[in-house]
């Protein structure tokens, strides 16, 4: 406001007048509390929970003879350990019991289910907002650090504990410290052949797995509004891998297009009116963030990771560095590179297209552009496990299960499946995986496995040539 | 949750940054319905060979260590998944204190409400304390929650940052939901302040 209109108003500058932004409006809108020490008591709108991380508080519930606060904020589904392998056969004896167990607990709490028989089961990340359960200015929360990925809709979303989802179980509300608000500026387009999953790998490899720790990144700038919302949330799912809380991408068309209609949002005149609140929860102009960070997108290649951990990648046609500290050689003794040596050509045992990141329809048809006309290199294992039933669904619909099968892919159920490896979908040790998922952590896929993160096109890529490559190189053609 | 005031104890060494939740506790132990028993798997992958024996040179398998209660590492400690196995696995172990000079946000506050005090110190200053824990059984560390204080074996205090209200809680043994429930009345006026003001948030519906 400039000091001319402040006048006229005849009051003190409050803190209403303050630029705010996105994050701060987000926070305001859910304080229920503040506690003595600064800390608020902040009101959670949508809750997910899965099986994974979820027994332990509702034991915990019985226990104090507590029960759920609002099962009308809550949405329960499986999706960690289930088998994908098509017919779900082969559940191991203890994933099968923490299944039954989430079933029990959802019955005797009360709580809204997906069973997994049920064609809208899948992954949390992706079917919170495929459903629209998950809304612009909500603040979602689930027992995963990958809860980020909602931030694509504006709502400020983030991974729990399995104590902090007792207590949002018991009372909606959490305990928080409010973070820190950065702002990664991504001026200029992106490249053909560039996706947001390469943006999510460069900025991480500029900023490091700790860049953003205690800060919530809210992403801003010509290429994060070009993204469609699939892009905006594999890039928000990623903001962990920076170490921050959250990820945020401000609501505008695009986000309001994608949630009209969607089951689980509100509807006709309802809608209307979430969009008008909507409109008003953009960062002003002149809002001030603790941090900034100004990516060109022109400097982003198609990347791949080299080492075991998500800051340690390159561009397709960089290299593993030469001089490395002592964690970077012994990330380079585990995945059998030598520094200096780049990662292209490397050959690959295993193809993973699916996860929170990259296993929307999409990243799909991604795959299958790549893929068509094309066959699984000799000796390779391509699974594409699809992020939901509806994702599934959908692929079929569109012919894509077809086209990948013929060209020798896995087409399986839904879930989380070689991400983490939990269920059987694992690698094996010394197993070379090109994976779209997230995390390259030492044995993340299975133990002795050796993960390079890529986006799907380029993990297609891999699939058809048996080696790591620049897709670019292959030529994409376009689906019929 | 237990309640942490002082703790005299084996500091074991653990000179890697970024040691993620993946390597505390791997997935596959993730299938269990309950809190305890994870120790046995904390670092499976470091701790044990594939056939299941022993690393020998892994640190907490060394003799001087297999009773460590404080645990000193490298930057951004617990990053990656937001396990709180991760905490669990460290608990049941035995460890009660990790110091690194920097944790990763999620482990940061599922370590708090386990009991489990996570300790933010310089690196220069981990380096030293990496040394006394160096000397094994022969050296012990005090952590001195009350007065916020790391207590070296020669008998240097180096005094460290904690949460107010964290450090309130664990010093008391107490649980974040009972604290939170005598703001009950504040939490139902907000939700009936909302279905006023934001009548078009649906309620998921029954399925
Ligand atoms: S797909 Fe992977 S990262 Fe996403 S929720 Fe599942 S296990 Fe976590």
């Amino acid at each position: 406001m400039n000091p001319m209109t402040q006048s006229l108003f005849d009051k003190p500058q409050t803190l209403f007048d303050k630029p705010q932004t996105l994050f701060d409006k987000l926070w305001a809108a859910h304080v229920v509390e503040t506690l003595p020490d600064g800390a608020a008591i902040l009101f959670i709108d949508r809750h997910l929970v899965h099986e994974v991380t979820s027994p332990q508080a509702f034991e915990g519930l019985r226990a104090a003879g507590r029960k759920v606060r609002r099962p009308d904020c809550t949405l329960a589904v499986a999706d960690h350990n289930v088998p994908t392998s098509p017919g779900r056969v082969g559940a191991e004896a203890d994933s099968v019991l923490q299944l039954k167990t989430l079933e029990e607990n959802v019955a005797a709490f009360g709580v809204p289910y997906i069973p997994i028989d049920d064609p809208r089961q899948g992954i949390v990340h992706v079917i919170g907002p495929e459903l629209g359960a998950s809304l612009p200015g909500m603040t979602i929360v689930c027992g995963d650090s990958h809860t980020s990925t909602h931030g694509a809709l504006g709502a400020l979303a983030f991974g729990i504990g399995t104590s902090e989802v007792e207590h949002v179980l018991a009372t909606q509300t959490l305990i928080q410290s409010k973070p820190k608000a950065m702002r990664i500026t991504v001026k200029g387009r992106l490249s053909p052949g560039v996706t947001a999953k390469d943006l999510a790998l460069h900025i991480i490899a500029e900023i490091g797995t700790a860049g953003g720790t205690g800060c919530v990144i809210e992403y801003a700038g010509e290429a994060v509004r070009a993204l469609d919302m699939a892009g905006r949330m594999t890039l928000c799912n990623m903001s962990i891998e920076a170490g921050a809380r959250a990820g945020l991408v401000a609501p505008d068309e695009t986000t309001f297009a994608y949630v009209r209609g969607r089951p689980m949002a509100p509807q006709g005149e309802a809608f209307d009116a979430a969009v008008a609140y909507w409109r008003t929860l953009p960062s002003d102009p002149g809002a001030r963030f603790d941090r900034e960070v100004v990516v060109a997108a022109a400097d982003v290649a198609p990347m791949v990771t080299w080492g075991t951990s998500p800051e340690e990648g390159a561009p397709i046609n960089g290299g593993v560095p030469n001089v490395v500290t002592a964690d970077e050689e012994r990330a380079l003794e585990y995945m059998a590179l030598r520094p200096g040596q780049g990662v292209a050509g490397a050959q690959i045992d295993v193809v993973f297209i699916g996860s929170c990141t990259n296993g929307r329809i999409e990243d799909i048809r991604e795959v299958a552009r790549v893929a068509r006309g094309r066959s699984v290199a000799e000796g390779v294992r391509a699974l594409v496990v699809p992020g939901s039933g509806l994702v599934k669904a959908q692929a079929e619909a569109e012919g894509l299960d077809r086209i990948l099968i013929d060209a020798g892919f896995e087409w399986r159920e839904a879930g989380c499946s070689m991400c983490l490896g939990m269920n059987p979908d694992r690698l094996t040790p010394g197993q070379r995986c090109a994976s779209t998922s997230n995390r390259n952590f030492e044995g993340r896929q299975g133990p002795g496995g050796r993960t390079h993160l890529m986006s799907p096109a380029m993990a297609a890529a891999a699939a058809v040539t048996g080696r790591i490559v620049d897709v670019r190189e292959l030529g994409v053609r376009e689906l019929a | 949750m237990d309640a942490f005031t002082t703790l005299t104890a084996v500091a074991a060494p653990l000179p890697a940054a970024n040691v993620d939740t993946d390597k505390i506790i791997p997935a596959r132990f993730l299938k269990t319905i309950k809190r305890s028993g994870l120790g046995t798997h904390l670092f499976d992958g470091l701790r044990y060979a594939p056939d299941g024996s022993e690393r020998p040179e892994f640190v907490l398998n060394q003799p001087a260590y297999r009773k460590a209660e404080i645990l000193i590492a490298h930057e951004n400690f617990g990053c990656g998944s937001s396990r709180e196995h991760a905490a669990w696995a460290l608990l049941d172990f035995g460890i009660r204190c990790v110091i690194a000079p920097s944790f990763a946000d999620i482990f940061h506050g599922n370590a708090l409400k386990n009991g489990i005090l996570p300790i933010a110190l310089p690196r220069a200053v981990c380096d030293a304390l990496m040394q006394d824990a160096a000397m094994g059984g022969n050296a012990r560390i005090t952590v001195d929650l009350e007065r916020q204080v790391v207590i070296r074996p020669s008998g240097e205090e180096i005094s460290f940052a904690v949460d107010p209200m964290r450090r309130h809680f664990l010093l008391n043994g107490l649980d974040d939901i009972g604290q939170t429930l005598q703001h009950e009345a504040s939490i139902t006026a907000f939700e009936q302040a909302r279905a006023a003001t934001q009548p078009w948030i649906p309620a998921i519906p029954v399925i």
